[in-house]
């Protein structure tokens, strides 16, 4: 079943001149595992389509329960260049929070457990 | 030797809570008190300074914060670490000396100052011997912009700072140093850490990350149970109790809003990460990957377990230079159809913009209530949205064709769709881009300087 990601997670994101970089954090440790699985790159790169024009990187920090993504070419030249509104990607956090992501019926039942 | 240091975090940028500091200092029991003034453009901003008036060129918000707090830092032997300085780090320091003086203070307390970061006037003899000092982002070499720099600092880490509290500095002022090196500095002198001991230069560094954005780490800008955080009106900001063995507790003092919870360091433990095994600082190579986090009580988080890496022979150097210019606008649109006016009020400034020939490196409209943060993401808004902001950027080299974009906006209350409003803040301002331009440079082309002045 589908479950948005943010029933699993939370974040805080910012930026690198033009690369947003997104930290998502499992709620429990026992979630972990649900994200290293479904939230890949490619599956974040896809969801962020029209918004980050460059690579997305991913990096594990199992030890806090984390994923760390950078998103190149994300914040319209980074900085001081950037005309956007939100030009630090401050925002990104709750965007990534927006994904769908697949979960089965045992892991439904013990999230809601 | 001290078993447990209180380093406490007073600014997270030049611009936070400006009691922030003075509550440190006076809410219960700290060490130091670590400020942190100097974002990546700032240095310009204060290069700027510098050239209309030469005594400028700093923090000057820490002179009137040091006159609130130095007698009690003097009277309880309660350290200061900030890189206030800009690039003015003896102008800071003697504004400091003299409000010593007038509190009484002369000859109690010692300044020290950390120079050596400035390698403005040395850009062309670096550039001629070869040291290209190219962009970490795009690969580019920096002589194609060499006619637009405005400032060029090295990041300097923690040693000249050690430097400085070794020889008596009770105040320690310094430029372009690493946020981190602020908190690492007093662990090194404090436990006499030595410079290679890499796990702990990691944890103190660690330290630092967690508490260099204040009030980021006590539940500020916490997504985590956001609505249940106590009094964010009084929020407590954060406070590093750390040990000789490189073990920290994040803390806060009694009595102050705020959180520290698990959530809230690992939130600030991921901000503006890159990869996590590799968080280069001129000190070392810290490993976020082997921090390790236990509650120790209510608002104190255990950090432990944090391990290290030699650090690489290069610093990292800050040059910012002029990149052009901007300006944005913004109408906003009411219901009915608020999105639809929206929308056909930027295709008629557009039109008007082609008419009139300028040229711009870039122009961006969003809609503020649509979609200006989650883009797409967000889907199609309510038909009956009450409102939506028009705001449109440009962005170029020719001052002027940005000047006349600002003169374009208000007319469209009048030539443009109905039910609309909200300029009361005159013509956009043009303002002058000035840009990061981050590069390394091999550590032996700087040279730190410590001074301590008598006051």
């Amino acid at each position: 079943m589908k479950v948005q990601l943010t029933k699993l997670a939370h974040a805080r994101s910012g930026d690198k001149g033009d690369t947003a970089n997104i930290g998502l954090i499992a709620l429990h440790d026992e979630l972990y595992p649900i994200l290293v699985r479904e939230v890949t790159a490619e599956r974040v790169k896809q969801h962020f389509k029209g918004i980050c024009h460059g690579e997305v990187e991913r990096f594990e920090l199992p030890n806090i329960g984390a994923l760390n993504f950078l998103l190149h070419e994300s914040l319209g030249g980074g900085g001081t260049l950037s005309l956007m509104t939100d030009a630090q990607g401050k925002t990104f956090s709750t965007a990534l929070l927006r994904m769908e992501i697949e979960i089965s019926q045992q892991e439904a039942t013990d999230l809601h457990g | 030797m001290k078993q447990k240091i209180r380093i406490a975090a007073g600014q997270g940028f030049w611009g936070d809570l400006p009691d922030a500091p003075v509550r440190q200092v006076e809410g219960g029991p700290i060490d130091y008190l670590m400020l942190d003034y100097l974002a990546e453009v700032t240095m310009s901003i204060m290069q700027k300074q510098k050239a209309r008036d030469p005594n400028a060129g700093y923090a000057r918000d820490f002179v009137p914060l040091m006159r609130r707090i130095l007698p009690a830092c003097v009277e309880r032997g309660i350290k200061v670490t900030a890189n206030a300085g800009g690039v003015n780090v003896r102008g800071c320091a003697n504004a400091v000396i003299d409000v010593a003086r007038d509190l009484g203070l002369a000859g109690k307390v010692r300044i020290g100052i950390v120079t050596g970061d400035d390698i403005m006037l040395r850009i062309d003899e670096l550039l001629s011997r070869g040291v290209e000092l190219r962009n970490m982002d795009t690969g580019a070499p920096l002589s194609t912009v060499r006619d637009q720099i405005q400032s060029a600092n090295a990041y300097l880490g923690a040693s000249p700072l050690v430097e400085a509290l070794n020889q008596g500095a009770q105040i320690v002022i310094t430029g372009r140093a690493t946020d981190t090196g602020l908190t690492l500095a007093p662990l090194i002198h404090e436990f006499g850490w030595s410079n290679n001991d890499w796990n702990r230069l990691a944890a103190g560094t660690i330290a630092g990350h967690i508490i260099e954005c204040g009030a980021q780490a006590s539940g500020g800008n916490c997504q985590y149970e956001w609505r249940s955080i106590p009094n964010l009106a009084d929020v407590g900001f954060p406070i590093v109790e750390a040990s000789p063995d490189g073990t920290f507790v994040i803390t806060k003092h009694e009595r102050t809003g705020g959180w520290i919870v698990i959530p809230s360091i690992k939130e600030q433990l991921v901000y503006e990460m890159g990869d996590p095994r590799e968080y280069i600082t001129p000190d070392c190579i810290a490993d976020f990957t082997t921090v390790r986090l236990e509650y120790e009580g209510r608002d104190r988080v255990r950090v432990y377990g944090i391990e290290g890496r030699p650090a690489t022979e290069f610093l990292k150097v800050s040059i910012s230079y002029s990149a052009g210019f901007k300006a944005v606008g913004t109408l906003v649109y009411a219901w009915p159809d608020a999105y639809d006016k929206a929308q056909a009020a930027d295709r008629i400034l557009r039109r008007r913009l082609d008419r009139l020939g300028l040229k711009f490196e870039q122009v961006l409209t969003e809609f503020v209530g649509v979609s200006a943060t989650h883009g797409p993401l967000a889907g199609p808004p309510h038909p009956d949205i009450p409102e939506v902001q028009l705001r449109v950027g440009v962005r170029g080299q020719d001052r002027s064709a940005i000047e006349r974009f600002t003169k374009e906006i208000a007319p469209l209350i009048l030539t443009g769709p109905p039910a609309v409003t909200g300029f009361a803040g005159g013509r956009p301002k043009v303002e002058e881009i000035v840009a990061y331009w981050p590069a390394l440079i091999p550590k032996e082309e700087i040279k730190p300087v410590v001074e301590v002045l008598e006051t």
